[in-house]
């Protein structure tokens, strides 16, 4: 079992006074403590299971404006009293930064705890064997649908306190539950793969095993036998499973650290168009049950619902203490990152959208890393099928696409079919004239 | 004798008695013991950004019976935590009966020297470093507008525990260096980034001032990125430079030839050992007992010694990279490329250094074959669809090639080719085989580990090239 809040700040108190008593003006401490449980199958025979166990603590100490961290899962005393130590001489080493602080205390989280982020089931193995087992008995009922490369679920539990000297001390339980099915198709030499997954923080919300079965086996099958394209300008509707790789290039390019050191192709365009008119992006921590959803960042700070992008305009930065000070904007609690980030629905259906234009090519898998944050450029391997007048006609494969992130996010049309899978979630994306590399 | 029971409550008498309780009826299985102590210096945006130090012991306990694997970790090394991972690895195999084989082969090789890196130079020297290297970098020219540079050092002790009292270990040192920089001119920014490494101290590649060759290189990355033109998109022949572009190899075959993928008949490689894969010429090695390399292990994740395995010899398919496990249910032997992360992880046949030998052709011959291709000379990353055989990679610095000749640089563009087909298109094997400066990192099923890659120049007939130029 995870251990209890009060197992993990007496740990964090512990760290807190050792590091005052060796001589830091500030510190924090987070300890963090993490049991998941999981297990695999492939062609419905048991292939594995693991069990994880993990406790660990991260330090920050400050003397004056200098600054240093450890991190241990070793928590034995002596161990903990050497690192703590060893923590305080490099701080006192460590060049000063000015802007080395804590988060203001006018931000800390001090609100209820009523997003729902922890389901206290407990499944047996053999329930998740069950589960998964039936997801891949469907898949294989599909004919052509030869072999897996494995499917699985896991059961993650986790528990964690964050304690600073300025009195801030908190923490909650979050669970996930993950099921995946990756299968392999086979016809005429040509095998492919592909796969589905649901990852919730609830038992019950996630995907029936039917269904993720059938939808890794029908998304293997239509990609048999794929044709090479030759090289063009053409429409592009991104999946929603790729579409939201878009907003992850996007807020990483808004992260303050990103502005601050002026890397990012978004620099200078606060309250400037960077999408066409019809686009409106939000971040919000505060969902309930929803994968993103959190209290606090990882300083404590309260997370702000953010406006992103309204109509078009870049309004707001994912902002941290200390990137923030440098750009002179407070925090908004954003130093893990975004929270639930998504696209707002469009205006069409998903059948208005493949109905847009007589050739239009449907990208449902990229791989590659993709954008250069720095230029904007973008560049992927991809593959996917063509439709044509509105239907799917063949699966593509081998082909690149490129443009530049600027003139994408002016080209993007978005379906109403938005839906909340993951934290960072787009509706079906229609990007208009970009670069086919092929034959 | 285990060092690293020695300041936890679990005597080697206890630990003993519960894997070979847990284990003497699996086929294999073993106690992994892991101490890693690591440390990260970085500079960014003219400021000490941050100075992190950590250590991180744990245990990962494995049971394997058939194709069947049980897996336990936690940091606790108790008697109380190993015996509840050892009642979990028993619930998972109960209904399955093996034969232990504890015959692990023993040895002496030592690729690297038994130090902690970490400790050979200190913070405050390394600190100082950090600075110069800024300061040289920001003197260079007024257009470098941001430069970021890192030590990272680790040191990682294992050893592994088998049933009937066999102990194996190793302690690996792992450092590396690096530096990337943004240039402006003119509206338009580029970065260069670049690094050294591998399991020495840190003193070792900064002899001669050779921190300012890592500030130079990456400088003249970026300015050449400063004068390049949009890629092309399509089909073309492609010239790579020698070392690091070898991620090609590692992507387009290696992954493939990795003995999980081929037991499960998943890789597109699965029947084809004994077949040409590969144009005449080309042979594969995967070693793992190259002297301080970043790939090299004294033993892998299991203990078993590492070697030199031929991959493919002349173009034709000779052997797959086997753990344990995969070698076991393929009826062939280790070749010593089992490897994990880190205790949090299962053992999974991985990649070492893996290097294309040389041929006889040069590269100005290759180049000067072009009518209309790509020069590729550096790349960001890679990945490949194992199973379809598609890979791609970004490059990083690249060329057209005109008229057999080499012209302006192009915008980093992506390739991407089919794994079992690409290697027969390649037309010349170059005569300047070079190892890549030691900073690759592989991931697979969310793994990381280490590895290293090697090649001469090659020139390949026909690959697609994802620019924006129709």
């Amino acid at each position: 079992m995870i251990k209890e809040n009060d197992y993990l700040n007496t740990i964090a108190d512990q760290c807190l006074s050792k590091a005052k008593k060796r001589g830091s003006t500030e510190a924090s401490v987070l300890v963090m403590n993490s049991v998941s449980e999981n297990v695999s199958i492939r062609n419905r025979k048991l292939d594995g299971s693991t069990r994880s166990e993990n406790l660990g603590i991260t330090l920050t100490t400050y003397i004056g404006k200098k600054k240093s961290s450890i991190f241990s899962s070793n928590l034995n005393d002596k161990n903990l009293d050497n690192l703590i130590n060893r923590c305080i001489e490099s701080t006192k080493i460590t060049p000063e930064d000015e802007l080395n602080s804590l988060a203001d205390k006018d931000l800390y989280f001090n609100g209820d705890k009523n997003l729902d982020l922890y389901d206290e089931t407990i499944l047996e193995n053999k329930q998740k064997i069950d589960y998964i087992n039936e997801a891949e008995e469907e898949a294989f009922s599909k004919k052509d649908i030869v072999n897996t490369n494995g499917s699985g679920f896991s059961q993650n539990k986790s528990n964690f306190v964050l304690a600073n000297s300025n009195g801030f001390s908190d923490g909650y339980k979050t669970s996930q539950f993950i099921a995946y099915c990756e299968v392999v198709s086979k016809s005429n030499g040509s095998m492919e793969r592909d796969y589905e997954y649901s990852s919730k923080r609830f038992y019950d919300d996630i995907l029936k095993p039917k269904d993720l079965g059938v939808k890794a086996a029908e998304l293997a099958l239509q990609k048999l036998n794929p044709k090479k394209i030759k090289s063009e300008k053409l429409n592009i509707i991104f999946d929603k499973r790729i579409a939201k790789s878009f907003l992850s290039a996007f807020s990483s390019a808004i992260s303050s650290s990103a502005i601050a050191r002026g890397t990012t192709f978004l620099k200078d365009k606060l309250n400037k168009k960077i999408f066409n008119d019809k686009i409106n992006i939000q971040d919000k921590g505060d969902i309930k049950k929803a994968n993103g959803s959190r209290y606090f960042d990882s300083e404590g700070v309260k997370i702000k619902p953010l406006d992103l992008v309204k109509n078009g305009d870049l309004k707001d930065f994912l902002i941290d203490t200390y990137n923030g000070k440098k750009i002179k904007l407070q925090s908004n609690g954003r130093s893990s990152g975004s929270t639930n980030l998504y696209f707002l629905n469009g205006s069409q259906s998903f059948k208005e959208l493949i109905n847009s234009n007589k050739r239009i090519l449907y990208v449902n898998e990229t791989i590659g890393r993709g954008s250069n944050l720095i230029t904007g450029d973008y560049s992927v391997g991809a593959s996917g099928l063509m439709i044509e007048n509105g239907e799917f006609s063949y699966p593509v494969s081998e082909i690149t696409i490129a443009g530049n992130l600027n003139d994408i996010f002016k080209n993007i049309s978005l379906a109403n079919d938005l839906e909340f899978n993951y934290s960072t979630n787009s509706p079906t994306m229609l990007v208009e004239g970009m670069i086919v590399g092929g034959k | 004798m285990s060092n690293l029971l020695k300041n936890t409550s679990l005597s080697i008498n206890a630990a003993d008695k519960i894997i070979s309780d847990t284990l003497h009826k699996c086929d294999d299985g073993e106690l992994y013991l892991e101490d890693t102590k690591f440390e990260t210096v970085t500079l960014d945006d003219n400021k000490i950004k941050s100075s992190d130090y950590s250590t991180d012991t744990g245990y990962g306990f494995r049971a394997v019976t058939d194709d069947v694997i049980a897996y336990s970790h936690s940091n606790e090394i108790s008697e109380e935590s190993l015996k509840k991972s050892s009642e979990n690895l028993k619930s998972t195999l109960k209904s399955k009966s093996g034969t232990y084989n504890s015959n692990i082969k023993k040895t002496n090789q030592k690729f690297y020297k038994d130090i902690d890196p970490i400790e050979t130079k200190s913070l405050n020297s390394k600190i100082e470093l950090l600075n110069l290297m800024n300061d040289y970098s920001r003197s260079k020219d007024s257009s470098v507008k941001q430069v970021s540079a890192s030590f990272i050092g680790e040191k990682k002790s294992i050893e592994i525990l088998r049933s009937g009292g066999e102990l194996l270990q190793d302690t690996r040192p792992l450092v590396r260096i690096n530096i990337s920089m943004m240039v402006e001119k003119d509206g338009r920014k580029e970065t260069g980034v670049f690094g050294v490494g591998g399991r020495q101290s840190y003193d070792e590649y900064l002899k001669d001032d050779s921190w300012k060759k890592l500030c130079d290189e990456a400088f003249r990355i970026a300015t050449t990125n400063l004068k390049s033109k949009p890629s092309p998109a399509g089909e073309m022949k492609v010239v790579l430079g020698p070392g690091w572009p070898a991620i090609l190899i590692h992507e387009a075959i290696g992954h493939g030839l990795e003995g999980d993928f081929n037991r499960k008949k998943t890789s597109a490689f699965h029947n084809l050992v004994g077949q040409r894969v590969a144009s005449q010429g080309v042979t594969i090695i995967d070693d793992g007992t190259l002297d301080n390399r970043r790939g090299s292990l004294n033993i892998d994740d299991e203990g078993t010694p590492t070697e030199k395995t031929v991959l493919i010899e002349n173009g034709i398919l000779k052997n797959f990279m086997q753990d344990r496990l995969n070698a076991r249910l393929m009826n062939t032997k280790s070749t010593g490329n089992g490897r994990r992360e880190n205790y949090k992880h299962i053992v999974l046949p991985r990649m070492r250094n893996t290097i294309m030998l040389n041929g006889n052709h040069t590269q100005e011959e290759m180049i000067s074959s072009v009518n209309k291709g790509i020069f590729a000379v550096s790349f960001g990353g890679g990945q490949v669809d194992i199973t379809s055989g598609k890979f791609v990679f970004n490059c990083t610095e690249a060329y057209e090639i005109i008229d057999g000749k080499i012209g302006a640089p192009l915008k980093g563009a992506t390739l991407i080719g089919d794994g079992p087909s690409s290697l027969k298109e390649v037309l010349m094997v170059g005569n300047d085989m070079m190892l890549d400066p030691g900073i690759g990192t592989c991931g697979k099923a969310g793994q990381g580990v280490p590895v290293g890659v090697g090649q001469p120049s090659l020139l390949i007939n026909n690959m697609t090239v994802g620019g924006t130029q129709l």
